[in-house]
């Protein structure tokens, strides 16, 4: 594609110079940081760091706690996102149907993307305090039947609920997006054709609706691995006994509590890694986004 | 569509209903545990409704957290973001795109890798630059050995430092450190018809002139949207701002909401103030709900646009 330009190559440098260097000093130095502290290790008593090659990832990886914190991610991406798309694309579908009250609805599912994260864990900490509101009630008639203080399990049945409570918005925005981006003329062909308003949700909306639908999957299970820390910390911290401890909590940890920095670095470029393999397939995703023009 | 489905808009109405009900339900039960008293608020059988506490709960949690600080300083931050982003986005995504350079991809990709990595996954490293911004500088002078020449040359150690722990630009900048706005941009730049560009030339416009006088007036959609996103992205900031801030007057209110009931344990521990609690959670969330629900419209063109 030709375009008309501008010719004076100093001003755009000058125009471009404040974000590159922003972003070198926030992204591509820690970045790269964090790549020479998960080689190396730090002398008790200063005089820098040693080059130890792989020893701070083979001490992660033959650690039971750290594979015991991939499973509780996995269980928490797994379970927060089938849960949220699940629930949006259910929503959504049907509310494209634009029946009165549509707006009503529309605004009603997009609120709660406003929550912060903290605010979220902290209400439904509430709702699932065992100590108050109706959740004591169920435990005074049926005794010892729900205590996420002490049952990991049911802890991370919380962190969950809370998780997806969270993610319906944005993904109930992007299915309703990419619904209305299907062509009038396609469902009303359907509808001469004879097919009635479920048989057009199954062989015209939604096959059409499967790239948005595998790009808001990707980007749920990226969301949980990342954005998962305001919601674990005011709810559970981690607990109880590492129950609910996700992949980003511990790193906080060891980093910050532990003060163990090359442990830290290291968990983090797993983590990396892992984040930037799920992007590449986000990205192919995109590129084949369907154009139903 | 013209055609009578009366049952199933029936179901159509009961799913809905019953979404609308799981979205609105935790909302309502925060509300009613912050207008009671906390021994009502952990009475058996619970309250299910509004109590007459709700003002002296807002009262109590505006003073016990100090809000109104909280508030000060939340939207200084949200504010600095939001204009830090939006101006860089908006004359970055112009250098790249309407300037004829060698090193316009190179620079696109530089900006564009960093949607992938989240500050969440490098927190630990960029603490550390928080903690001397000019560190990276540092080590480029230290690696190429120009601190060396200086010190050989004029005796003077270069010890480049600046402090961002605990300061609004510590807040922000790191914030502002990624691609969504400025590739936001440049697919709106990417649409400016080529005649435009050169109709300005011919009347004799800079590249600057018409960034002013052309491209920001016809970018305000955009504009509207980026600044929806970017303040409910930073007006619920938790992990960075729990980090960087040690000093009261620089907390950000998704933080001092959390400080208003103890941490989770396992040994229990005091019961803790859900009253108070819920009321602040409340306060806290009110802002950027305002947000979204009156520029919902830009705020979802934003989303949609930016992925996130």
């Amino acid at each position: 594609m030709r375009r008309a330009y501008y010719k004076n190559n100093w001003i755009a440098a000058l125009l471009v110079a404040p974000q590159l260097i922003i972003v070198f000093t926030f992204f591509y130095f820690p970045t790269a940081q964090a790549l020479y502290w998960a080689f190396t290790l730090e002398q008790p008593w200063g005089g820098g760091n040693t080059w130890v090659g792989f020893d701070n990832f083979k001490a992660i990886l033959g650690d039971s706690l750290y594979w015991a914190s991939i499973w509780v991610s996995i269980v928490y991406a797994i379970g927060s996102t089938t849960l949220a798309v699940g629930m949006a694309l259910t929503l959504a579908i049907f509310a494209d149907r634009q029946l009165s009250g549509y707006k009503v609805y529309k605004i009603g599912m997009i609120w709660p993307y406003a929550i912060a994260a903290p605010a979220v864990g902290l209400a439904f900490r509430f709702i699932f305090s065992p100590g108050a509101g109706i959740m004591m009630f169920v435990n005074q008639m049926f005794p010892e039947i729900w205590n996420p203080v002490e049952n990991g399990n049911q802890a991370m049945a919380m962190v969950i609920i809370a998780g997806a409570w969270k993610q319906v918005a944005y993904n109930f925005i992007f299915f309703l997006a990419g619904l209305q981006s299907i062509p009038r003329s396609l469902i009303e062909a359907g509808a001469m054709d004879g097919a009635r308003v479920l048989r057009r949700m199954r062989d015209i909306q939604l096959p059409l609706l499967a790239p948005t639908f595998f790009f808001v999957l990707v980007i749920n299970i990226t969301d949980s691995f990342t954005d998962s820390f305001g919601i674990v910390d005011t709810m559970t911290a981690g607990g109880p006994s590492r129950a609910t401890n996700l992949m980003v909590y511990k790193i906080f940890n060891d980093g910050f509590q532990g003060l163990d920095y090359s442990g830290a670095a290291a968990q983090s470029i797993i983590l990396m890694l892992l984040v930037i393999a799920l992007t590449f397939v986000q990205f192919r995703y995109i590129e084949r986004k369907v154009h139903y023009t | 569509m013209i055609e009578r489905t009366p049952l199933l808009n029936i179901a159509t109405h009961a799913i809905l209903a019953v979404g609308l009900l799981l979205m609105l339900l935790p909302m309502y039960l925060v509300i009613v545990a912050a207008s009671h008293s906390l021994q009502d608020v952990v009475a058996v059988p619970p309250n299910l409704l509004p109590g007459d506490q709700l003002w002296v709960n807002l009262q109590a949690a505006w003073e016990k957290g100090h809000l109104g600080d909280r508030f000060v300083t939340t939207f200084i931050v949200a504010m600095g973001v939001m204009t830090g982003k939006i101006v860089m986005s908006c004359i970055t995504a112009f250098g790249i795109v309407f300037f004829d350079h060698r090193l316009k991809m190179p620079i696109f990709w530089l900006i564009f890798i960093t949607l992938m990595l989240p500050l969440e996954v490098r927190i630990v490293p960029t603490y550390a630059v928080a903690a001397n911004a000019l560190l990276p500088f540092q080590t480029l002078l230290d690696l190429s050995g120009i601190t060396w020449i200086i010190n050989a040359l004029s005796g003077i150690e270069v010890k480049l430092e600046w402090n961002l722990l605990n300061s609004y630009a510590g807040l922000i900048m790191p914030l502002v450190a990624t691609a969504t706005g400025t590739f936001l941009y440049r697919q709106f730049y990417l649409t400016i018809p080529e005649e435009l560009v050169e109709a300005a030339k011919m009347d004799g416009a800079g590249p600057l002139r018409f960034l002013w006088d052309v491209l920001i007036p016809l970018s305000r959609t955009n504009i509207a949207a980026l600044a929806t996103i970017m303040f409910v992205y930073a007006w619920n900031q938790y992990l960075w701002p729990l980090l960087v801030v040690t000093d009261q007057s620089y907390a950000m209110i998704a933080v001092e909401l959390s400080r208003l009931v103890p941490k989770f344990s396992a040994t229990g521990g005091e019961v803790p103030k859900w009253h108070i609690a819920m009321a602040g959670t409340l306060i806290v969330m009110l802002p950027p709900i305002v947000v979204v629900v009156f520029m919902q419209r830009w705020f979802v063109r934003g989303l949609i646009n930016t992925d996130k």
